[in-house]
Formats: structure tokens, C-alpha cells, sequence
């Protein structure tokens, strides 16, 4: 299979810079695989996992919260508003975070309050089950 | 003429002073390596997000969402000034504000209306004397330990706000880039309405471009995008400062510790040869004192 170029950037830290064969990323409207040669695509991302295939059956898996996707004839760029290797994620924080979200869902004041609190809470679950175990 | 007693007390004083200076430094240097780590891995995300930003507005014709276009006035401008929270680090907070000072003077004397949001508490406390009555409002990040991409976001957010409820209709930033430990440069952006830099850095691509697809709506992106940038680009701007200010305290110290050397050699030379003149003194008046005899 034929490789191409993939990075994936925070804010914070510079993840992933590399040729990869396969890409699956969590899209606004769905997840998507790019493979080379893609069409010239922009999408949102929602929290998710992307799972990078480099070949020779190395798949390294980063869970992104939200953020942008463009492919163009360059390669593929991911700017995560947040990124985390899977493998470094701590199991106990998330379950604790999830609680906390739960929390401020029943104590929020305002609609936005609460509006806010659930896009919390689900997309701490979508890691939760990202993890599994 | 100084008694030797003070030659003395003021010579161990400026060493003590030395020792503070030379442990200053140290600490800054520690900081600014760092500080600098930080601000070199957020680049790729802000480069990558203009070359986006770029390639997004290059296909949008007429207009465009307000962040990108302006609200088509310009009456108004916000300057967000965005300094360091402590001082001693040479001219960093001044050139700084000099360099705002010059742009609020500009603009009043086109008679537009200047409003001050000042980030760090050193610029606030410079640009008060003039423009109180300018400054809207203050943020400190005196209680930031680890400066996050939360911190940046939230001015950012406050920012996008302001903006939307008419406060203003052109938004700069200013804070000192960071070029190297000797040389920081005051620099103005402006955010809003957002400056897209041209295309020509980008690699070139072969062939005929093929359009974009969007995924959900080109405005949808847009409208999302937009806002990230302006935290994005403030991001920068307070990772670039606080590397800057490290830099220029640095620096700073590195001349206050080599000056307090310089002094105390000098006041050394003194006490000596103060010391020797005694000495010679004491033995002429025992010379003479046995002569006499």
C-alpha cells in the first residue's frame, strides 16, 4: 500500500508527523478512512479515536476532542483541540472525570450550564468506551 | 573620603546584590529553556492552522463571516497588550508598551476611539498613568503556574464576546516575539478582522487544484474555525511572551551581575589603596615621632 504524509497537532505538542498507509478519524458527520490519494476534504472533528496505520501492522490509536481535518494533495493534517496517545490515557481520572460531569449536569443553574456539562459528559464517555475495560 | 568601614559595608553589599542578580539569571535560564520548548511546540499547530485558515478564505468570495471581514467600521479599536507580570527583566515590558503608546497616539490623533485590554500586570501599571480611562479591563496571570491552551482560550473567548456585542470593530495584539535570548521584538497583530497571510508559502501543489469538499458546510467550518484562530493566535502571543520575558530577564541579569563585578573591583581598588595610604601614614608618624627624639 502506498503511503503519504499525516500529522496530527495540538495546541500544546506536535503528535504525529509521518508517512502512514491509513488514517480513520472521527468526523463531524461520521468517521472517515483516508487513504492516499484522497480527495481534497475539510471537515470537523468530534471527540474520538484516530487510529493511525503505518504499515507492516504498526496502528498507533490518539483520542482527539474536537477539531479540524484537511486533506489537500499535500498529505493529511489533524489540528486537535486536544490529543492524548490512548496509552497514556489514566483509566481511573476518566471515571472520576465522568462522575464530576455527571455532578455538575444535576447542579447546573442555566440550560447552557447543563447544555455544557453533557457535551462533557459524552465526550468523556466516548473515551470512556474508547479505552474499554 | 569614605572611612574604611564603609568601603567595606558597601563592597559586601554590592556582592550580596551580585549573589541575587547571578541567582536570578540562573533561574531565568532555567525558565526560558522551557518557556522556549513550549512556544516551539505550539508553532506547527499555529502554522498549520494559518495554512487552513488560508486555503479556506482564498475560496471565499465576498465577505465572509464578520471575524474574517470586519463589521465594515473601523472606529473602534481594542488593544490587547500583553505583558509580563514582573519587572527586572529589562526593557521588555517598556518596549512593549512603547510600542502600544505609539499606536493609541496614532489613532487618537485619527479620532477614532481606543479601548485597552491589558494582560499581565506590568503593562497595566504603565499604561495607567495616561490612559486610565482607556482601559477596560485588566487580566492577570499572576496565579497561572503552567500557562495552558485554557488560559489562552478564555481571553480569547472574552474576546470574540466583546466583539459581538459591538464593543469594538478592530481588535490588535501586541505583545514581543522571540527571536533570540538578545533580541525580543515588540510586535502588533491584528485579530480581528483576521489578517489571512497570502498563499505563496505554501507548497506548491502539481496539477489542477481540485476543489474542496466540505464536511459539514464551508460557513460551518468557517464559523468554528474563525474563533479557534483568535485563541489560537493569543496562544502564541503569551507562549512568545513569556520565552521573550525569560530572554530579557536573562539578559538583564546577566549585565546587572557583570556591573556589580565591575564595582566591585573598583571599590576594591579604592579600600586598598586607601588601606596602603593608612598604613603609610601610621609609619611616617612613628618615623617621625622616633626622629624626634
Amino acid at each position: 500500500m502506498a503511503a503519504f504524509h499525516f500529522e496530527l497537532v495540538s495546541p500544546e505538542k506536535h503528535l504525529f508527523s509521518g508517512e502512514v498507509e491509513s488514517v480513520v478519524a472521527p468526523g463531524a458527520d461520521g468517521q472517515f478512512t483516508v487513504l492516499k490519494d484522497h480527495a481534497p476534504v475539510m471537515t470537523t472533528l468530534k471527540a474520538g479515536v484516530v487510529t493511525v496505520s503505518g504499515g507492516e501492522g504498526k496502528v498507533e490509536k490518539l483520542f482527539v476532542r474536537g477539531g479540524f481535518a484537511d486533506v489537500n494533495a499535500s498529505g493529511f493534517t489533524i489540528l486537535a483541540e486536544q490529543a492524548i496517545p490512548l496509552a497514556e490515557i489514566d483509566v481511573a481520572k476518566v471515571d472520576a472525570d465522568i462522575r464530576n460531569a455527571r455532578e455538575d449536569i444535576s447542579d447546573a443553574e442555566s440550560d447552557e450550564a447543563r447544555l455544557a456539562a453533557s457535551d462533557k459528559l459524552a465526550q468523556l464517555q466516548e473515551l470512556r468506551a474508547a479505552i474499554g475495560g | 573620603m569614605p572611612s574604611l568601614k564603609d568601603l567595606r559595608n558597601r563592597i559586601s553589599s554590592v556582592k550580596a546584590t551580585q549573589k541575587i542578580t547571578k541567582a536570578m539569571q540562573m533561574v531565568a535560564a532555567a525558565k526560558l529553556r522551557r518557556a522556549q520548548s513550549a512556544a516551539e511546540a505550539a508553532r506547527p499547530y499555529a502554522e498549520r492552522m494559518e495554512s487552513v485558515l488560508a486555503n479556506l478564505a482564498s475560496s471565499v468570495t465576498a465577505g465572509g463571516p464578520p471575524l474574517l471581514a470586519g463589521n465594515g467600521k473601523d472606529d473602534t479599536h481594542l488593544l490587547v497588550v500583553a505583558t509580563a507580570e514582573r519587572g527586572l527583566c529589562g526593557a521588555f515590558n517598556s518596549s512593549i508598551v512603547r510600542l502600544a503608546r505609539e499606536h493609541i497616539v496614532r489613532l487618537q490623533d485619527q479620532g477614532k476611539t481606543v479601548k485597552i485590554l491589558c494582560v499581565g500586570k506590568k503593562g497595566f501599571e504603565q499604561l495607567r498613568r495616561q490612559y486610565e480611562r482607556n482601559i477596560i479591563e485588566v487580566i492577570e496571570l499572576r496565579g497561572v503556574k503552567q500557562l495552558g491552551f485554557d488560559t489562552a482560550d478564555e481571553i480569547g473567548k472574552k474576546i470574540i464576546r466583546m466583539f459581538e456585542e459591538g464593543d469594538f470593530d478592530v481588535a490588535t495584539l501586541f505583545f514581543s516575539r522571540f527571536k533570540s535570548v538578545i533580541a525580543q521584538i515588540p510586535t502588533a497583530q491584528q485579530l480581528i478582522p483576521a489578517q489571512i497571510p497570502s498563499n505563496e508559502n505554501a507548497p506548491p501543489v502539481e496539477g489542477p487544484q481540485a476543489s474542496y469538499e466540505y464536511e459539514p458546510g464551508q460557513d460551518e467550518i468557517l464559523s468554528t474555525l474563525l474563533p479557534r484562530n483568535i485563541s489560537v493566535q493569543v496562544f502564541r502571543a503569551l507562549l512568545e511572551n513569556a520565552a521573550s520575558e525569560q530572554g530579557a530577564r536573562m539578559s538583564a541579569m546577566d549585565n546587572a551581575t557583570r556591573n556589580a563585578g565591575d564595582m566591585i573591583k573598583k571599590q576594591t581598588t579604592i579600600y586598598n589603596r586607601s588601606r596602603q595610604a593608612m598604613i603609610t601614614k601610621e609609619l611616617i608618624e612613628i618615623i617621625s615621632g622616633a626622629e624626634a627624639l
